[in-house]
């Protein structure tokens, strides 16, 4: 529909609207969060839906302690090698929709336990992550911004079509493979089907010695 | 706490245990008693036990790694050359085996004293890595020589639940050792440099 007819309709006092508008309007504004917490990112974001921010302005207040009830995983925290299959776990006990918002340096990429022994170098090596936030740990602030980023995109998915949400399209996938605790490491180390990354080129990787932060 | 007089009192009540004073050469000066594996047991359950000393408590228990070391010498040996005798300078190597070291941090809630730091040594790093648990003596000692056995490998003899416990049960390696070896997953490094910028790159270079 016209953009100016709507909001000309609108000044007379009729509201038009699609079932696409009203039905992500619907979504977005009761994404229920799992209650979960891994470290002291998990402070903020419990500090988030508190008296002074206040996440239920954004209809997230519904913290749930099932994982059969909730939308949103907020991956609050250092993820360990040995917490890792626990935590995709979860991920696959979601009924869709679900969405994941990483929280923080760790969650992102492991952060500054990055070569640590036990800790997982990013969660969006097992699971499918939606909206990243860097920081150590993010401010409330920066939690409710990937929340509201969140929202547009829940906003701006079509219900028909490639981008489609995911519990609309029978043949996308709900669950990811839990890792196995092996010998040396977690098996698999990563997801492939999830984690790319760019092959790196000889020039990239010289802008990688000198200059610091590679383009990888 | 004088080291010396806590030494010879053990040695008077332990007979035939071999003590050594480790001493501590920074500012500190917090010295420490090396007891032999055979003996830690009775020792350690005296230092808990005698009146004067009453080391009710343990506060931590850590482990050590030490690696084989080579020292190298210069030493001057005589030698027959074209039949005359001459100083000739030659380097001698010693190797010395390496070890893992569990150490105790001792103190007296009654006494008000400490800490008495007590060092364990096993045998080598590789086989003969094991060592008596004083968990039935210190209870506090439980986790954290099970965090020893999962970090680097000391095996306590005694322990009521030697189990790792920071790692998965199914994990070989102990991670704390200094020759671990980690998994090689630097495939994404945002900010890279030394030794993990070394490591990025060889892990795109695939020469691992």
């Amino acid at each position: 529909m016209d953009q100016k007819l709507k909001i000309d309709l609108s000044r007379q006092g009729i509201f038009t609207t699609t079932l696409e508008e009203l039905y992500n309007w619907g979504r977005k504004s009761s994404v229920w969060p799992l209650t979960f917490g891994l470290a002291c990112c998990a402070i903020e974001m419990i500090a988030t839906t508190m008296a002074r921010y206040d996440l239920a302005r954004f209809g997230a207040e519904v913290f749930r302690p099932s994982p059969r009830q909730a939308d949103l995983m907020i991956v609050a925290g250092t993820v360990t090698k040995k917490m890792a299959p626990q935590v995709v776990r979860l991920y696959n006990q979601m009924p869709e929709p679900k969405y994941v918002i990483a929280m923080g340096a760790c969650a992102i990429s492991g952060g500054p336990f990055k070569q640590g022994y036990n800790v997982l170098k990013g969660i969006d090596r097992y699971i499918p992550v939606d909206v990243h936030i860097p920081g150590c740990p993010p401010r409330p602030e920066a939690l409710m911004d990937a929340f509201i980023t969140l929202q547009k995109k829940i906003e701006s998915q079509h219900l028909t079509g490639a981008d489609r949400p995911r519990h609309l399209d029978r043949d996308a996938p709900s669950e990811f493979v839990v890792p196995q605790f092996g010998a040396h490491d977690l098996e698999p180390s990563k997801n492939p089907k999830l984690w790319h990354i760019l092959p790196v080129t000889p020039k990239d990787q010289c802008t990688l010695g000198e200059n610091g932060p590679g383009k990888n | 706490m004088d080291l010396e007089k806590i030494k010879s009192a053990i040695e008077a009540a332990v007979p035939g245990c071999s003590l050594q004073l480790v001493l501590n050469g920074s500012p500190c000066l917090q010295h420490s008693l090396w007891v032999d594996r055979g003996h830690a047991f009775e020792v350690a359950k005296f230092l808990r036990d005698d009146p004067e000393l009453h080391l009710d408590y343990c506060s931590n228990v850590t482990g050590v790694d030490w690696l084989d070391t080579e020292t190298s010498e210069k030493v001057k040996v005589k030698q027959l050359l074209d039949g005359i005798e001459k100083e000739v300078e030659e380097i001698r190597k010693t190797r010395t085996p390496g070890y893992l070291e569990a150490v105790y941090h001792l103190y007296s809630m009654e006494k008000k004293h400490g800490p008495l730091v007590l060092r364990l040594r096993t045998e080598d790093r590789a086989g003969q890595v094991t060592l008596p648990s004083l968990t039935p003596i210190w209870r506090s000692a439980e986790f954290q020589e099970r965090e020893i056995f999962d970090l680097y490998g000391i095996v306590f003899a005694g322990h009521p639940d030697l189990r790792r416990i920071l790692m998965w049960d199914e994990f070989e390696d102990h991670p704390m050792r200094r020759d671990y070896v980690e998994p090689d997953d630097y495939e994404y490094e945002p900010t890279p440099h030394d030794a993990v910028l070394k490591k990025s790159i060889e892990h795109q270079h695939g020469l691992k």
